[in-house]
């Protein structure tokens, strides 16, 4: 058996001790925050956090009998309904979040990457949404997938992305967005717990 | 006074924290929230629209297009790169991003749309007409398919036009054959089916039916969901829909987008270039001033600056 000395030069033993020296629990589950954190704005972004979680769980039920259920089901119309508004809510939040950090100028003291990881999440959350309304099934979705395939067209991405192909939209909607977009969002939770909540601009303390 | 740098650790007044309990209690108000609402206002479902629907219920409108798709005079024949060469697709200025891409999906309208369903049904009437368009060179199949389907549009109602001297070829055939087809269901099958006995992708259906004239485009103008109608971001009924996306709907509502005939890649590269800037705000002179120049901050951190006007 080798010794932990051995060990300590191979990767996965290098990447646990950055990984800890990078983020302290401390930092990551605090039980203090600046005082300056003292407004209903700051509620918004655990507010998208929620809402996401709730579209995830609305979502995965929906997934349970197939795209076409809730056209017939009364209790798919109704989840289908709470993934609507799950989506009206989870938009209306981050629009909040997004400007309320924007007023803040919440990139300064080296937080750009806060700033990107946030910005990336609200346009990938804006294609998750739009797969959303291809994979409806109904009029709605048919009349969309048959205009905005001219805007993928146009820009070329209509030769990979084929918006009448609802397979293709529907495998998308349900597996690689949410993933690509949960690791964002966690991604952007670490980079704000790390870097702290941006201090008031011209505060003199 | 000296300002406070950034980019420390904050060494000030703190305040009690719990990120546990914060997150439960906006799952919580998250959930009933959206409970609440999904119980009080429901959801849109407009049925889907099938082939047979539209021949059934505008069959003249259904006629003119199949018609329309023998003659390679349709939306989908003449469009162009992903789905053939009718066309280079739009460009902007020099660029034509949709012709470097190729014809990656490819649609032959005539015989995609229409022979190719037609020829499944093997019927002995419509196997000859098949068997003469075919025989046919492609200047006499243009001419032939473009008469008829002028002659549908002038007749305005009709879904047939008599043809004694022989001067559609075997078009009326066709086109009578596929409409028959089409009301009876036969024909979303076969072009659902064309690819794949267990079909996923509904991209020949949906190109059919967005050829349609009048029907399929006057369904969505009624919910309003056309383009001049802010479409993009509406919903079915009175639900709303796609809000996030009104900067995109808006310049479909403004020239010079909404009089070019490369309005989509103009405002899909101009979406792409402000969604860039938007992400690059740190890094822009000017913009990311914006936030210190006019003081929203200062109703965001009311408190914090008030005690500190109180201490200092």
């Amino acid at each position: 058996m080798s010794s932990s000395a051995d060990n300590s030069k191979m990767w996965t033993v290098r990447v646990r001790k950055a990984t800890l020296e990078k983020f302290e629990p401390e930092d990551l589950l605090p039980d203090t925050q600046p005082a300056y954190v003292s407004s209903w704005i700051y509620v918004f972004g655990v507010l998208t956090i929620a809402a996401f979680l709730m579209l995830i769980v609305s979502g995965l039920i929906l997934t349970l009998e197939g795209p076409a259920w809730w056209h017939t089901s009364k209790y798919g119309h109704f989840i289908n309904s709470l993934h609507l508004w799950n989506v009206e809510l989870f938009f209306l939040f981050m629009v909040v979040h997004l400007w309320g950090k924007f007023w803040m100028a919440a990139w300064r003291g080296k937080r750009t990457m806060t700033w990107v990881t946030g910005c990336v999440a609200f346009f990938a959350s804006i294609f998750t949404g739009f797969t959303g309304y291809l994979i409806q099934t109904n009029f709605d979705s048919q009349w969309i997938a048959t205009q905005a395939k001219d805007g993928f067209n146009a820009v070329g991405i209509g030769a990979y992305f084929n918006a009448l192909n609802t397979g293709q939209a529907l495998l998308i909607h349900v597996s690689l967005l949410p993933i690509a977009l949960g690791v964002i969002v966690v991604a952007h939770v670490i980079l704000v717990r790390k870097k702290g909540v941006v201090p008031p601009i011209e505060s003199s303390l | 006074m000296k300002k406070y740098d950034a980019s420390k650790k904050w060494t000030g007044p703190t305040r009690p924290y719990d990120l546990i309990k914060e997150a439960t209690v906006a799952f919580v108000v998250v959930a009933l929230l959206s409970i609440g609402l999904a119980a009080l206002f429901s959801s849109p479902d407009e049925k889907a629209v099938t082939l047979q629907s539209w021949s059934q219920a505008a069959p003249a409108d259904f006629v003119q297009t199949a018609s329309g798709e023998l003659a390679g005079s349709t939306i989908s024949g003449q469009y162009g790169p992903p789905y053939n060469t009718a066309a280079d697709g739009q460009q902007l200025g020099p660029i034509k991003v949709a012709k470097f891409m190729g014809v990656r999906i490819p649609i032959n309208t005539a015989n995609d749309f229409v022979l190719k369903p037609l020829g499944t049904l093997n019927d002995p009437v419509t196997n000859a007409a098949i068997a003469r368009w075919k025989a046919a060179d492609a200047k006499t199949q243009s001419g032939w398919a473009t008469d008829y389907t002028d002659a549908l549009t002038k007749a305005s109602t009709a879904v047939t036009i008599a043809d004694t001297n022989d001067k559609y070829g075997p078009v009326p055939t066709l086109v009578t054959s596929l409409y028959a087809m089409a009301k009876s269901g036969a024909l979303d099958g076969a072009l659902t089916t064309s690819d794949s006995p267990l079909p996923t992708n509904f991209t020949k259906p949906l190109l059919f039916l967005a050829d349609s004239g009048s029907y399929f485009p006057g369904l969505a103008d009624a919910q309003h969901l056309s383009g001049d109608q802010w479409g993009v971001m509406n919903e079915t009924g009175s639900w709303p829909g796609q809000s996030w996306l009104w900067l995109y709907s808006l310049w479909y509502q403004v020239d010079p987008f909404k009089s070019s005939g490369n309005a989509d890649i103009l405002v899909m590269s101009l979406m792409g270039l402000l969604s860039l800037g938007f992400v690059l705000i740190p890094f822009l002179p000017i913009l990311h001033r914006i936030p210190e120049r006019i003081p929203i901050h200062r109703i965001i951190w009311r408190d914090w600056y008030r005690s500190e006007r109180k201490n200092s």
